[in-house]
């Protein structure tokens, strides 16, 4: 028997090694392609629940000899807060955060290396990170396989307290497959798994016992898992639809789903509406407490971590201002999304009611594409 | 003592292998040929078919949802950096 079975063996991993060896192989004629040259300028404006977050963004990526693409950003949030949790605990306060990221993109045949480090500062906050990913494309370069890997450190500090320092680290896996599955319709599946360790609340949130304040108290530690089905189709007379549906959960008892749905159409040779609409869903932590009646080790009433479900809806349009074939392409894009967020187990300790608020997003940018 | 993930990885293992030597003429399902061909793909390169490519523009909604909502991971945009309510 064990003889038979050692002489199955080679065989199998014959087998296994050839149908990963035709998965490759085949008709890989179309290697893989470097993202787009570009330059893109964005003004992006939140405003909602007492908070006002505007500012522009610029990204530029240039390819060098059709093998390596290199791309910067540079990104600003001017925060204006006045949020239910600033207002009835301290007060209104303004601050700014920018971000910048490099990274370049090196493509070899049906593969495409991507590296990139990123960092996000505001006066008490800073994130550092760096990313890896590999995309493969395989069988006949109808399937895509990407994985990825982000490393990221932060720094917490508090405003008017010198004795306050903290940190944060952070592992992101992620893995994806994008199929073709016909001539006008593209299927993904993405898993992304992230693991935290260390100072992972807010130095200026608190919580409340019996009706009390008391400093939040987070557990140190937390992995969370997402995965996301996502289909998208064209319907052909110059239409598209897609949706899409994620699957959240960590190891503080969340749960969540996200449904995204959106139809995009062409208007005439220039433009391009699209309309979308998006719903979520979370269930709270185990140790949220809107207010709590026992002392518990973990404690916190951050109300991104309660019973909340939020709706979304959005339209976007974007025009052609300029076409030059085999040149460069210039569009203005304008994008509006309003979303509506209701919280279960929040209460509003102003009018003791359960807490909800509208939010707007409004994005208005130019891309140049050459 | 295993626990109930050992227990279970090791029950899979058995069962995988006892599948593998008990026929000896079982084989890997040999794919099919790939069907849409590199031609046939011009609708998929459009991009109305990539409806969130703007990358600055997708990193701004991504970061406004993430700050406020449990639920991150499994997007293409990345992002960081506290954002504090």
């Amino acid at each position: 028997m064990a003889a038979i079975e050692l002489r199955g063996m080679p065989g199998l991993w014959q087998r296994i090694a050839g149908l990963f060896g035709s998965l490759l192989a085949m008709g890989g004629a179309k290697a893989i392609e470097l993202p787009e040259d570009r330059a893109e300028g964005l003004y992006h404006l939140y405003k909602g629940g007492g908070v006002t977050a505007d500012g522009p963004a610029l990204l530029v990526r240039k390819s060098l000899a059709d093998k390596v693409s290199l791309s910067g950003s540079y990104y600003v949030d001017a925060v204006s807060n006045a949020s239910i949790d600033v207002v009835t605990t301290a007060s209104k306060f303004k601050e700014t955060r920018k971000a910048y990221d490099f990274g370049v993109d090196y493509a070899y045949r049906d593969s495409l290396m991507s590296l990139g480090v990123y960092r996000s500062k505001e006066p008490d906050y800073q994130a550092d990170s760096v990313s890896i990913d590999v995309a493969q494309e395989v069988y006949g370069n109808m399937t895509t396989v990407a994985l990825g890997f982000t490393r990221g450190v932060d720094k917490v500090l508090k405003a008017g307290e010198p004795s306050f320092s903290d940190s944060a680290k952070h592992w992101q896996y992620r893995l994806g497959i994008t199929q073709v599955l016909t001539p006008r319709l593209l299927g993904s599946a993405n898993l992304e798994v992230v693991s935290d360790d260390g100072y992972l609340g807010n130095p200026y949130r608190v919580a409340r016992v019996f009706g009390a304040s008391v400093p939040e108290r987070n557990p140190r530690t937390r992995t969370s898992r997402a995965l996301k089905f996502k289909l998208i189709g064209d319907l052909g007379e110059r239409n598209a639809a897609r949706v899409e549906y994620r699957y959240f959960w960590d190891t503080w008892d969340i749960k969540a789903h996200t449904l995204e749905a959106g139809y995009s159409r062409y208007v005439g040779n220039d433009w391009l509406a699209d309309g979308f609409v998006r719903f979520y869903k979370q269930g709270q932590a185990l140790f949220y407490s809107d207010n709590a009646s026992s002392e518990t080790l973990y404690l916190s009433r951050n109300r991104q971590l309660s019973d909340f479900r939020s709706f979304g809806l959005g339209g976007k349009l974007s025009y052609t201002a300029k076409r030059v074939p085999g040149q460069y392409e210039l569009k203005i894009v304008g994008s509006i999304e309003r979303i509506r967020f209701n919280y279960g187990n929040f209460t509003d300790i102003r009018t003791r009611k359960a807490y909800d608020f509208d939010a707007n997003l409004l994005q208005l940018y130019v891309t140049a594409t050459f | 003592m295993m626990d109930t993930t050992q227990r279970f990885a090791v029950l899979a293992a058995l069962g995988g292998a006892a599948l593998l030597s008990g026929c000896s003429s079982w084989r890997l399902p040999s794919l099919p040929e790939p069907w849409v061909k590199p031609y046939e793909r011009e609708r998929l390169a459009d991009p109305i078919m990539k409806p969130g490519s703007d990358g600055l523009a997708a990193r701004h909604r991504e970061h406004v949802l993430v700050v406020r909502e449990a639920a991150r991971g499994a997007n293409s945009a990345q992002g960081g950096g506290c954002g504090c309510n």
